[in-house]
């Protein structure tokens, strides 16, 4: 069988090794992540998630919707993807705006940091085609390619993001135990290897379809509740 | 419509054109197999043309397809007589069923049909795909219901993605009930609300009047999409609560036919 979509032709291989996605995947890289929850804030505040177990089935649900598409962007501008397609891909799966500027400040943020940290040819451009901040994930993607790391690392650091910010938010706001919030994470893993293994074989495939065929899952009640948290006049993170 | 031991194929094609008086005019329409199709009148520029159920469907195994062709300054209002039953079939495999919208410039569609219900047992993934040109306008209306009064639901999936001028506009995937991927009824799912509906509204005015991102309600937040449109997004109990939620945003932001040119 001739199929694209499973045999795509070799990438670069990855100069670099596991401790760079450490870097890059840590809560302490300072790229502003730690001001965001990922709509628990908004989750919590609505009385869905009071617990332990409320805030794995948050991550299990994000995982697979917000998280799996920015997995999907993040790898797929690690292989070498159009960023500016890649961007316009991201507009179209993110229709509420409070999430659009969020989305793009946080890229801002990270495109900052990781010029300092990773400096490369391929940041500059980013910078200079989007003075106003380009996706945070399509911009995570070229920070991995620029350490040297791959496509599936790229997936990985979204993703493990995609839950990590939810996890650390909710020991703020209802003072949940942090060894419960990690071991909600630890249980998450396997997911996050399945998605990351998804996200990297999509990605893939985009590069010979175009970015149309991402994954484009979404959580209804998250824009919702994405928009009217940005509303609140008083709030401990920014989304 | 052909149908074979893995279910019934049938595609139902409309082509509307404008009439060069004032009106628009259905060269083509095509009912195929359960989906049947019915001019139902008129209404100044816009035709009206109503998808008529002709037999049970989609069950399992069965793939459905409709495509509505609008030419430049062609209007056309698309319903359908009633709620679309997604039910199990005797195979076992999934339904499909592919809905594609073209729409060339100065073209205006509304395609408001009845809700999909997603029966227990039943497995569907529906798809819809419109592609507009620069001045073409677009109204749309998507409920998802999962489970009769009181019952479980399938599994059902839609993908509902709008390109303009080649650009996309939107793209979203939904996928609930059992057998969707982890956390669908969760706090970030949809915390056991059972309707989920959209309206969408493509509009080349909204470029010079950018409608402002607001909540219509609990759970309804009309948004503005990074290009002339907003898309309000509803999650209700039920199906009857939900049309209630999109009647009263249409009445914010959709056009009706007496008023076509914005």
């Amino acid at each position: 069988m001739t199929d694209r979509t499973t045999s795509p032709a070799p990438a670069p291989s990855p100069a670099a090794g596991p401790a760079t996605l450490l870097v890059l995947a840590d809560g302490r890289f300072p790229a502003g992540g730690h001001a965001h929850s990922g709509g628990a804030e908004a989750a919590v505040k609505a009385g869905r998630i009071r617990d332990a177990a409320g805030l794995e089935e948050f991550c299990r649900g994000r995982l697979h919707t917000a998280g799996l598409v920015a997995a999907a962007l993040a790898a797929a501008a690690a292989l070498g993807l159009d960023p500016a397609e890649l961007d316009a891909a991201a507009d179209a799966r993110t229709p509420v705006p409070a999430l659009r500027t969020a989305s793009r400040k946080l890229g801002r943020q990270l495109l900052r940091a990781a010029r300092a940290v990773w400096p490369a040819p391929g940041l500059d451009a980013l910078a200079a085609a989007f003075p106003r901040g380009a996706h945070q994930p399509v911009v995570l993607g070229l920070t991995a390619r620029a350490a040297g790391l791959g496509p599936r690392d790229a997936a990985y650091a979204a993703l493990y993001e995609s839950v990590g910010g939810p996890a650390t938010a909710t020991v703020r706001l209802l003072g949940l135990d942090p060894f419960e919030a990690t071991a909600v994470l630890a249980r998450l893993a396997p997911a996050l290897d399945d998605l990351a293994g998804r996200a990297t074989a999509a990605a893939h495939r985009a590069r010979d379809e175009g970015a149309g065929v991402l994954p484009a899952a979404s959580a209804p009640l998250l824009d919702i509740a994405a928009h009217q948290h940005a509303q609140w006049p008083v709030r401990l993170f920014a989304s | 419509m052909t149908a074979g031991a893995s279910g019934v194929r049938a595609h139902a094609r409309i082509t509307a054109a404008a009439d060069g008086r004032g009106g628009t005019a259905l060269p083509e329409l095509a009912g195929s197999g359960p989906l049947a199709l019915r001019r139902t009148g008129c209404d100044g520029p816009e035709a009206h043309v109503t998808l008529v159920g002709a037999m049970s469907a989609p069950l399992g195994g069965d793939r459905l397809a409709l495509t509505a062709d609008l030419g430049p300054g062609a209007a056309l209002r698309l319903t359908s007589a009633a709620a679309t039953l997604a039910l199990p079939g005797r195979c076992g495999t999934a339904a499909r069923y592919d809905v594609r919208l073209t729409l060339a410039d100065g073209a205006a569609l509304r395609w408001l049909p009845e809700p999909l219900v997603s029966v227990r047992g039943s497995e569907l993934a529906v798809s819809t795909r419109a592609e507009l040109a620069a001045s073409a306008r677009l109204l749309l209306r998507e409920e998802l219901v999962l489970g009769r009064a009181g019952e479980a639901s399938g599994l059902l999936g839609s993908r509902l993605t709008v390109v303009r001028e080649g650009r996309p506009l939107l793209d979203q995937e939904v996928c609930f009930g059992p057998g969707a991927p982890a956390g669908w009824d969760g706090p970030a799912g949809l915390a056991g609300h059972r309707a989920v509906g959209q309206l969408l509204v493509v509009d080349p005015a909204f470029a010079q009047r950018p409608p402002a991102a607001r909540e219509l309600g609990e759970h309804v937040v009309a948004a503005p999409l990074a290009g002339p449109a907003l898309l309000v997004t509803a999650v209700a109990p039920d199906a009857l609560r939900l049309r209630a939620l999109l009647d009263e945003a249409a009445g914010h932001y959709a056009w009706s036919a007496a008023c076509g040119t914005t």
